[in-house]
């Protein structure tokens, strides 16, 4: 059986200007991952990792190159568009969890859904909070919570919208190691579970043997 | 409508997390304060105009110094308006067993039963007695006489007093006519009587001098149309009073009380989209992680800003409608608390008002927060991923500009006082401008110069502290700035503001002259000076007074039909009260032109209040010719002054060197302030000088203080929305800062900085901030006071030494309180947590 790709990256650059040169953060990156692949982006700080994930969710704009999602040319969408795929297939964990400070988790949850218009957005998250083991603290401020916590309710808040595709930027990049793997567990739990797709950014070399694929990055470039 | 609901849900979010809450604050402040000014203005102002025509008697007067022609009386009755009538005339009196009580000249006024249709005469039933206000004028066969005719008659209450050919029983004693003061110079002591008796005593034949008046009220618009048509139909002899031409004292005090009014609100509106702009700001800042996540998430541009845009109006219905409620409120408690001054029923309140409120809360909103809000728009949805990608930054100019020109438009469309308004919103800008220049001058140069360095050697706290005021200048000018705006506020509200309504008090001062004396002969000044100093009175100031007739402008005869305006023509009609003097009289100040030239006799000048000469288009270098007497002279204008009008002073329209008019037949007049137990000097001062007028303008005095307090209250409260607002400034620029000095503690401690260390070094940069705030603060509150008394009031503000030394120590205290409590908040957290959160 041929699984079609989800996400086609060809000669994806990206150029900055400092001063009167030109900086390559990402030089001619392609590669291609399947649906319901799991795949790990490794290398070092400053490999260009971060910029490569926020290209592939259509937050930046490339210097040159394409992406497509899904059988969208990302890039020949505007701002907009995107964002509204990025609403119908996308969900994302980042490193530092982007919880708003100022909504309880139940909140966190249900903030895409009724970004969405979805009715059911209370339900929906608060079921979703239950499953990555939370019922408990549906109330809790962010502040409230520990790290690994945190990094629950950003997993439940990525998952609650069903997304094809799920986005992870270092995860467990602010967490100890047994926090850190709690959450791995779960989110490869999730991905499993829901049939996402899992594109995950880290520089941790045990977690990215986790994912079926990993793609090296150094230098902007990509490895062998 | 998902949007809508979506919106009102972020909006309770952001309210629970204290978001929003300044903003709402700072918009229910400034929609209270316009609102209950607005609601004041309407119906205070409609109740003030409704007391000074109290004091006229009426709506409208007219005037004759000949019967009236049926057709007037008829129409007033035709048109649907109250109607009553009077006429004065001077006649001699006495008691009807005369003895050797000598005659007395009395100012005689036979009124209607339901005179005055406007305000109450109120009566006593004896000397020195509580009075009340009376249902009705005199019954037939009685009359009312005033204290003094009272005592210096010696007929009290129920005996009998002749008059012409009839006996009438003193029936009460009259102890306030509204009216009276209108032209009290004409006037002898007064007797009341009923209309219908004056033909009985034989007084009114040809050639008699007898002032007609038919008194008419109702309906403003009614009333105004009357006006007009009786105005064309006046003969020779007659004339409309209006409140415009009648009271000019009241109408002043009123004008300036609505000056007032008007600039608490204006304050508390400027005041309150600093506090906007500010709460903004920090809003903005707060949500730049939770929009751009919200992009990640999926939210397009559009929908961004619908919903925020939704939330913000959301925010500004409730804000600007609790603050309407408010705004009733306080004017319906004030007008609660003034129910015992005010004697008649305010009218109800509309509802204008209330849409004003709502209307300038919204505007300042749109002005001062929308800028800001949009500015969200510019966020990339990257910022997630790297932090470093902020929001477009916007020109301040156009943030701000945008709020000021929303005020500008405001203030347009308002109360149409431009000038006003022109000063607070040019002042505050101005003010605001020299604030953040100053300010970043000063940091710079203070925590950049040499001996401040070498000072702060020795200690790391006094030198990280420097540093950081001198690193962050641009950031902590706007501070300053922002705290100088809400200190010179307060300042302005407090201190300079006392210091305005003891101005305004001294305008019209408790101890105002209440007697004025007329008719001293030349022969008579010695031994009235005499009276005076015998009696342990201070002896008042007497002022030569000459009867004259304008009869010509730079040699051109004038008429009153040259001039359009009513009141140049009585002018012109009338003989004017010319004195003469070598010195300015002390309260009267030059507005143009100097005064004589001390060498005497050289030129033949005069010096003419500055209104009047507005009034018949006098210009300096006029040549003016006067006939006294039948006798001519000409004198050039030299000078315009400027007077007090309800100093209750003796004031002159024009004055000339003595040189000029002393050849001249002339009387005295004084002014000067008798105390209650002081009222049978009066008498004794009668008996010795039979052929002098005392008037009491007591109760003219003892009403003007009233208004005058009662406008005073008013004011207070009102500018109490102001000092809220100029709180919440004061508290939105102190929590501006405050995340990332919480920040920045939490870093220095994790490299190993003390409590101590942290603590002080806030504390330096504090109290430095606090410093410069305030003293800035206090040079703008001086001056803004001297331009606002000299420009907008016409008070004359002394300086207040007291300012000087609150308003530097306001900001010293304010913002040592702050560094203690925010050096709390910043050691308080761990410095993990507070890291974590970044």
């Amino acid at each position: 059986m041929t699984v079609a790709p989800i996400l086609r990256v060809s000669a994806l650059t990206k150029q900055v200007a400092t001063g009167d040169t030109r900086l390559t953060i990402l030089g001619d990156v392609s590669f291609e991952v399947n649906a319901g692949e799991a795949v790990a982006i490794v290398g070092a700080s400053g490999s260009g990792k971060s910029t490569l994930l926020g290209l592939l969710a259509g937050l930046d704009t490339p210097s040159a190159g394409r992406v497509n999602l899904d059988g969208h040319d990302l890039f020949a969408l505007d701002e907009d568009r995107r964002a509204r795929l990025r609403a119908r297939m996308v969900g994302f964990v980042f490193q530092s969890f982007q919880l708003l400070g100022g909504l309880t988790a139940l909140e966190n949850v249900m903030l895409p859904l009724e970004l969405a218009g979805r009715a059911d957005a209370p339900e929906a998250a608060r079921a979703m909070l239950a499953r990555v083991g939370l019922a408990a603290r549906l109330d809790h401020y962010p502040k409230h919570l520990s790290g690994g916590e945190q990094q629950r309710v950003a997993l439940a808040r990525a998952f609650v919208v069903r997304p094809k595709l799920l986005l992870a930027d270092e995860p467990t990049g602010s967490l100890d190691a047994t926090s850190g793997a709690g959450v791995i567990e779960l989110m490869l739990g999730l991905n499993h579970d829901f049939g996402t797709t899992l594109v995950m950014v880290t520089h941790d070399e045990q977690l990215a043997m986790r994912c079926r694929r990993i793609i090296r990055l150094a230098a902007g470039h990509v490895q062998g | 409508m998902a949007t809508l609901a979506q919106a009102w849900r972020m909006l309770a979010r952001d309210w629970r997390s204290g978001e929003v809450r300044l903003l709402a604050g700072a918009l229910a402040i400034a929609v209270a304060s316009i609102t209950s000014v607005a609601f004041f203005s309407d119906r205070l102002g409609r109740a003030l105009v409704r007391d000074a025509h109290q004091l006229l008697g009426a709506d409208l007067v007219l005037v004759s110094d000949h019967p009236w022609q049926p057709a007037v009386p008829e129409e007033i009755a035709g048109r649907g308006l109250q109607r009553a009538a009077a006429l004065n005339f001077i006649s001699m009196m006495q008691p009807a067993r005369a003895g050797d009580q000598p005659s007395q000249l009395a100012g005689v006024k036979a009124v209607t039963p339901n005179y005055p249709l406007r305000g109450r005469l109120r009566i006593a039933p004896g000397l020195n007695m509580p009075d009340q206000p009376a249902a009705a004028g005199p019954d037939r066969g009685t009359v009312w006489l005033d204290e003094r005719l009272t005592s210096t008659l010696a007929a009290p209450v129920g005996t009998r007093v002749r008059l012409g050919e009839s006996e009438f029983t003193v029936a009460a004693v009259l102890t306030l006519e509204p009216e009276r003061s209108a032209n009290f110079f004409n006037l002898a002591p007064r007797l009341m009587m009923h209309a219908d008796d004056v033909a009985a005593t034989g007084l009114i034949r040809t050639g008699s001098r007898v002032r007609y008046y038919l008194y008419a009220s109702g309906d403003s618009v009614a009333v105004a149309d009357f006006e007009t048509w009786a105005k064309a139909r006046l003969a020779r002899g007659q004339r409309v009073d209006n409140l415009e031409s009648g009271r000019p004292e009241v109408r002043a005090a009123v004008e300036r009380a609505q000056r007032f009014l008007g600039l608490a609100a204006l304050l508390a509106a400027v005041l309150a989209g600093v506090a906007i702009a500010l709460g903004t700001r920090r809003f903005v800042e707060r949500h730049l992680d939770g929009y751009a996540v919200m992009r990640c998430l999926g939210a397009t541009q559009r929908r961004l800003l619908a919903l925020h845009g939704s939330e913000f109006l959301l925010l500004g219905l409730s804000a600007c409608g609790a603050g309407a409620l408010l705004g009733y409120g306080a004017q319906a408690l004030i007008a609660h608390w003034l129910a015992g001054l005010i004697r008649a029923p305010l009218p109800a309140p509309g509802v204008l008002p209330a849409a004003q409120g709502l209307l300038v809360g919204l505007v300042l909103l749109l002005g001062f927060a929308l800028p800001p809000v949009l500015q969200l728009n510019g966020v990339p949805a990257v910022r997630v991923i790297r932090r470093e990608a902020g929001p477009l930054r916007q020109s301040v100019l156009l943030a701000y500009g945008s709020g000021l020109a929303a005020l500008a438009a405001l203030l347009l469309w308002q109360a149409g006082d431009l000038e006003l308004g022109a000063y607070v919103v040019g002042g505050f800008s101005a003010a605001a401008a020299a604030f953040v220049g100053a300010g970043w001058l000063a940091l710079k140069g203070l925590a950049g110069s040499g001996a401040v360095r070498l000072f702060a050697r020795g200690s790391p706290a006094l030198r990280y502290g420097l540093a950081n005021l001198r690193r962050r200048a641009g950031a902590n000018a706007l501070q300053v700035a922002s705290l100088a705006l809400g200190l010179t506020a307060l300042l302005l509200l407090t201190v300079t503001h006392r210091d305005l309504v003891d101005a305004w008090r001294r305008a019209a001062p408790a101890d105002a002259p209440n007697r004025f004396i007329l008719g001293v002969q030349a022969d008579q000044l010695a031994s009235v000076k005499r009276f005076f100093s015998d009696n342990g009175v201070a002896v008042p100031d007497l002022y030569p007074m000459v009867r004259g007739r304008l009869t010509a402008v730079n040699g051109r005869e004038v008429q009153a039909g040259d001039y359009p305006e009513d009141r140049a023509r009585r002018l012109i009609e009338r003989e004017f009260n010319l004195s003469y003097a070598t010195e300015l009289p002390g309260h009267n100040t030059l507005a143009a032109g100097s005064w004589f030239a001390a060498s005497g006799g050289a030129r033949a000048e005069i010096s003419v209040e500055e209104g009047i000469a507005r009034t018949l288009g006098l210009r300096l270098g006029d040549a003016l010719t006067y006939d006294v007497g039948g006798e001519s002279f000409s004198a050039r204008i030299t000078s315009l002054r400027r007077l007090r009008w309800d100093s209750m002073k003796v004031n002159f329209f024009v004055i000339g060197p003595p040189w000029l008019l002393e050849k001249f037949p002339a009387s005295f007049i004084c002014a000067f302030r008798i105390e209650p137990a002081q009222e049978p000097l009066m008498g004794r001062l009668a008996a010795r000088f039979p052929n002098l007028t005392i008037v009491d303008v007591g109760a003219v005095v003892r009403q003007a203080n009233e208004v005058v307090d009662q406008l005073i209250l008013a004011v207070r409260f009102v500018f109490l929305f102001a000092l809220g607002a100029g709180v919440l400034v004061l508290y939105a620029a102190l929590v501006s800062t405050e995340d990332e000095r919480r920040r920045e503690a939490a870093l220095m401690r994790v490299i190993g900085a003390s409590r101590r260390q942290i603590v002080s070094s806030l504390r330096i940069e504090f109290l430095v901030m606090g410093a410069l705030a305030g003293a800035l603060a206090t040079v703008a509150a001086a001056a803004i006071g001297q331009v606002l008394a000299s420009r907008a009031f016409d008070l004359d503000l002394p300086v207040n030494p007291s300012l000087w030394a609150i308003g530097p120590l306001a900001g010293l205290a304010l913002l040592s309180v702050n560094a203690w409590l925010s050096a709390r908040k910043a050691l308080a957290v761990a410095p993990a947590l507070t890291l974590r959160d970044e």
